[in-house]
């Protein structure tokens, strides 16, 4: 099955760029991504930039209107998203968990919806 | 003639409501094993079931209930499957289906059923569903109780239960939750979530205030029996065994525990020849089993106080050191401030409310919304002599509950102060 994870994680909850904590924590996403290809299971997987840069689209009738941010204004943020194969979700949470975002942010798991 | 049918009915009617309640776990896992889908295997379950009541009213009951059920329910997934739109998907499962119906006609004997009881259990309890749908859905699925009566067990409209259930099946399917007995590495903890469950619905069961006297007997009795299930499917599993114990011995005070108005009699003022010895002996020899295979757990360590309880001659003799070790013992097993309050009084049993004073207030700043930390500090106030700070604790521990047998019985032990209000 594939799923998708999800990183959420508040502004400024996890280590700043530039601070001491930030080379290991970098260097946590390296690893993890890594065991992801070893394992075989990585689909994709990439990084967002922060929500300030965010643009919300909706069409009303048939009108596109635009919106400066994200759509929803939460204090966790989605900042970036791995997409797994896995045999099942247990599996799927196995992964998820070694994102390092996940110690001071959460990962939603979700599985992918297949079109039949 | 018209009154003879009736009978027969009535008696396949008697005869489906036992096979629900006894073989359901057994039935459901063979579907699911073969299915793959939650939903689809007890809806087919439902439909064989409903097409049991017909049959065997017309004809009376097959040689093997329970075989003929699982027969039936296997081609009503075929047909389901013949019907589906996205047939294609399923054509592994559809092909396992014909292959087990046709061995079944060529052997001429109805079909073995195969015990996936633990692998069922296991996805019941997954830490990925919500608590309570882990509650509901294991009485649903290994007890065999009807949404109405979950429903009812738990005050909630029943269909509101229904769509919970739908939901967490639905769950179990589309993200994937497995049904297999995991791994080695992830064993212990996912048997915790297991036996929490268990323990769940037996507190559910034994501290309820509220519902109908037999439904919480019912909860009581159905977590001891889903406590001996493991056991019989997990032998040897020392925290199994230390649960069992543990409902076993909790469970032998039922009669003890509450007045003729069903108001709560607290274990001091307990009438300790109403307990049951039955319950008792049972609950120690298996307590005694799993202490000697020395992996200690919070079930056994909790089923150790129990038995301490179970087997003093009276409140002041109870063995309340070695009850304050116990609690110490969970307390660095998984660290939790309830566990030292515990401790704390039961030091104060031991060594008197003045010693356990300190640690009593320790505990303040973390458990000041708690009702049971207020009643235990008005209790060693009460005790030290200090009848009006007592009595305001007792006040706090009052608006802090939202049980009525709880509220009347801190009630009467603040009124026992003899304090002017």
């Amino acid at each position: 099955m594939k799923y998708l994870a999800l990183i959420y994680a508040a502004p400024g909850a996890g280590p700043d760029y530039g601070t001491p904590e930030f080379g290991p924590y970098m260097d946590g996403y390296r690893k993890a991504t890594e065991t992801y290809q070893r394992d075989g299971v990585m689909l994709a997987g990439e990084a967002l930039q922060d929500t300030s840069t965010a643009t919300t689209v909706r069409v009303r009738n048939g009108k596109t209107e635009t919106m400066d941010g994200p759509f929803a204004e939460t204090k966790e943020q989605l900042g970036g998203f791995y997409m797994f194969e896995c045999a099942n979700l247990d599996e799927a949470i196995k992964y998820a968990a070694m994102i390092p975002s996940a110690e001071h942010g959460s990962v939603e798991v979700r599985p992918i919806m297949e079109i039949e | 003639m018209g009154s003879q049918a009736s009978e027969q009915e009535r008696r396949a009617r008697k005869a489906i409501e036992a096979l629900a309640r006894a073989e359901t776990g057994r039935l459901l896992g063979a579907l699911v094993r073969d299915i793959r889908d939650f939903q689809l295997a007890e809806d087919c379950l439902q439909d064989a079931m409903e097409s049991a009541l017909a049959h065997w009213s017309r004809n009376g009951l097959p040689s093997a209930p329970a075989g003929w059920v699982l027969q039936t329910a296997r081609r009503k997934a075929i047909d389901r499957f013949r019907r589906a739109r996205n047939f294609e998907r399923k054509a592994e499962e559809y092909g396992r289906l014909i292959e087990l119906d046709q061995r079944t006609v060529d052997s001429d004997e109805p079909p073995l059923i195969p015990d996936e009881r633990l692998q069922l259990i296991f996805t019941c309890c997954h830490p990925a569903l919500d608590s309570k749908t882990r509650v509901a859905l294991t009485l649903r699925t290994l007890c065999g109780l009807t949404t109405r009566e979950i429903a009812r067990a738990f005050l909630d409209a029943t269909e509101a239960m229904a769509q919970r259930l739908v939901r967490a099946r639905h769950k179990i399917t589309k993200a994937g939750i497995p049904f297999e007995i995991p791994e080695p590495e992830h064993w212990a903890e996912r048997l915790n979530s297991v036996l929490s469950v268990i323990y769940l619905i037996f507190n559910e069961g034994y501290s309820a205030t509220e519902g109908p006297e037999l439904l919480r007997q019912d909860l009581c009795l159905e977590a001891i029996r889903l406590g001996r299930l493991m056991l019989e499917l997990a032998p040897g599993d020392a925290e199994c065994e230390g649960l069992l114990a543990l409902m076993l011995l909790n469970h032998s005070r039922a009669e003890a525990r509450l007045d003729d108005q069903g108001g709560m009699i607290a274990l001091d003022n307990q009438d300790r020849s109403l307990w049951n010895r039955d319950e008792i002996a049972k609950g120690c020899a298996l307590l005694d089993q799993a202490l000697e295979r020395a992996c200690p757990g919070l079930f056994q360590l909790q089923a150790a106080v129990s038995a301490l309880h179970a087997q003093a001659a009276s409140h002041r003799d109870t063995g309340w050191s070695e009850i304050a070790l116990l609690y110490g013992a969970m307390h660095r097993l998984s660290p939790n401030p309830v566990y030292l309050l515990n401790r704390a009084v039961a030091v104060s049993y031991a060594a008197g409310a003045d010693e356990a004073w300190a640690a009593l207030g320790a505990l303040e700043a973390e458990l000041c919304d708690y009702q049971p930390f207020h009643a235990a500090k008005a209790d060693f106030q009460r005790r030290m002599d200090r009848p009006e700070a007592a009595r305001l604790s007792y006040q706090r521990a009052i608006e802090l509950s939202n049980n009525e047998s709880e509220k009347a019985f801190l009630q009467s032990r603040m009124a026992s102060l003899g304090v002017q209000v």
